[in-house]
């Protein structure tokens, strides 16, 4: 079935065909349309599943942790502050290794006030445990949601899953979606399997309950682990969703054009979209780019991105998102992962698009012909470059 | 392949997180001429260390951390909370 969808309906229509059995969200600013559209699947009947509004998304959070724990198949939703808000417990999810979806609409942070997309606040959270997706479009949402939860699920991983869309570029724009067959989905995503405990009133216990210095350690080594086997079953996911829908993402990285490519774009999100419009305008000049999409910030594809890297000469690291003090997040990220290649390409990094700016096709288009300039005439490269800054 | 437990379970169980009653600074002494036997501050205890005996209480000092809600909540004013030596 083939339907026209924004962003937001396309996360609810992906956790409606998982057959979510609990959904807690509070439902005002910033909440999105996500959680409006699964209240209305199951106050219609349609979605068998309980509805918990709560008085806080730190309280969404806890609310669905304590399902997740008691086994039920777990979804909430949020964005920009009500994800910082929520922050205490999104550590809290992962690690107690619970395979909870959540879909967060990657927003900017106040102040000053801004609504618009940016990666910062989904970005802000690496490090809580929690395996991170960023989607390029509606139609890879809807499929990236269902596929969080069989990763999440998967007893090699068994961790919470976060799906970043960028907000209004893809939350609030409508576009024609595929919708697979729900005994499609019911056969690719059977019912969630018990956890290794059970969590009974009549037979007490505590989960994830206080351990002492000599015993914290190994928990958390559990944890990198598990993100270490998610990797391969991220891959293994995306083949077997690519089998039933004729739909592959890459599994980690989204490579386009790669192959004989000298200068590679490294891109998160939505504008990658531009970044490949880039790349072909480009090509039909002469010059020889492709566009790296990363698809999961968490586990880091090191490997896969030092493999694609290469081939490459220089390498432009588009940053929709800032650590103030040091620069781009994912600019970072891609240093660490390309540091022991024998011939590291030069590597530059944009911060653009923040706040909700247009990075424009004319835009990477521009950063690309200067960093070719920059490589044929011998010029020293600037580090780090704002895409399209007024006076400051 | 099975889930395997990776993270840490625990039973209840009496003082498992150690002998709490050393942290005290205050004692909560029970006036036995005061007391009127409403059971409030077994009801109130945080720590489950007010213990009822048929309707009378008295405190596990081994566990009481001393916190002194017991004293705060008490209607009679029978429970004296005295400084530890």
């Amino acid at each position: 079935m083939r339907i026209v969808l924004t962003g937001n309906h396309a996360v609810a229509y992906a956790a409606f065909l998982s057959r979510v059995e609990v959904v807690a969200a509070y439902p005002i600013t910033p909440q999105t349309q996500i959680v409006e559209k699964l209240a209305e699947f199951i106050e219609g009947g349609r979605l068998k599943a309980r509805y918990i509004r709560v008085e806080s998304e730190h309280s969404a959070m806890a609310a669905i942790i304590g399902a997740s724990a008691a086994g039920a198949r777990t979804f909430t939703a949020t964005a920009s502050h009500g994800l910082t808000y929520m922050n205490e417990m999104v550590f809290w999810a992962g690690n107690a290794r619970l395979p909870i979806v959540m879909a967060i609409v990657c927003r900017a942070l106040a102040p000053p006030w801004n609504i618009w997309t940016e990666h910062t606040d989904i970005l802000a959270q690496r490090d809580t445990g929690w395996i991170q997706f960023f989607c390029e479009d509606n139609q890879e949402v809807l499929d990236t949601v269902i596929q969080a939860f069989k990763i999440a699920e998967d007893n090699r991983v068994l961790l919470p899953v976060m799906v970043g869309l960028d907000a209004f570029i893809l939350s609030h724009t409508a576009t024609p979606i595929d919708i697979p067959e729900q005994e499609d989905i019911d056969r690719f995503l059977p019912p969630r399997k018990p956890l290794p405990f059970i969590l009974d009133v009549n037979n007490p216990l505590t989960h994830s309950n206080m351990t002492y210095p000599d015993q914290t350690m190994e928990f958390r080594y559990r944890l990198q682990k598990a993100m270490e086997r998610a990797r391969r079953v991220i891959v293994e996911v995306d083949e077997e969703y690519g089998k039933l829908t004729g739909r592959r993402y890459g599994g980690l990285l989204d490579c386009y054009k790669c192959e004989d490519a000298d200068l590679g774009v490294i891109v998160m999100g939505s504008s990658a979209g531009d970044a490949k419009e880039a790349v072909d305008k480009l090509r039909d000049e002469g010059y020889k780019p492709g566009v790296v999409r990363i698809r999961v910030f968490r586990p880091f594809p090191k490997e896969e991105l030092k493999e694609v890297c290469r081939r490459f000469k220089v390498i432009a690291v588009i940053d929709r998102d800032l650590s103030p003090g040091l620069g781009g997040i994912l600019y970072a990220e891609t240093l660490t992962s390309l540091y022991d290649l024998r011939n590291r390409p030069i590597v530059q990094n944009c911060i653009a698009g923040l706040g909700g700016r247009d990075i424009r096709v004319e835009d990477f288009k521009l950063v690309i012909k200067e960093l070719y300039r920059g490589v044929e005439e011998n010029i020293e490269i600037p580090p780090i470059k704002w895409i399209g800054i007024g006076d400051v | 392949m099975e889930a395997i437990l990776e993270t840490p379970l625990s039973k209840p169980s009496e003082g498992s997180a150690g002998i709490t009653g050393y942290w005290r600074t205050f004692k909560p002494v029970i006036n036995r001429s005061k007391c009127m036997k409403c059971l409030l501050c077994w009801i109130y205890c945080p720590e489950g260390t007010v213990i009822r005996i048929n309707d009378d209480v008295d405190i596990n000092y081994t566990y009481c951390k001393g916190c002194g809600i017991c004293a705060n909540e008490c209607p009679a004013k029978a429970i004296d909370m005295v400084s530890e030596e």
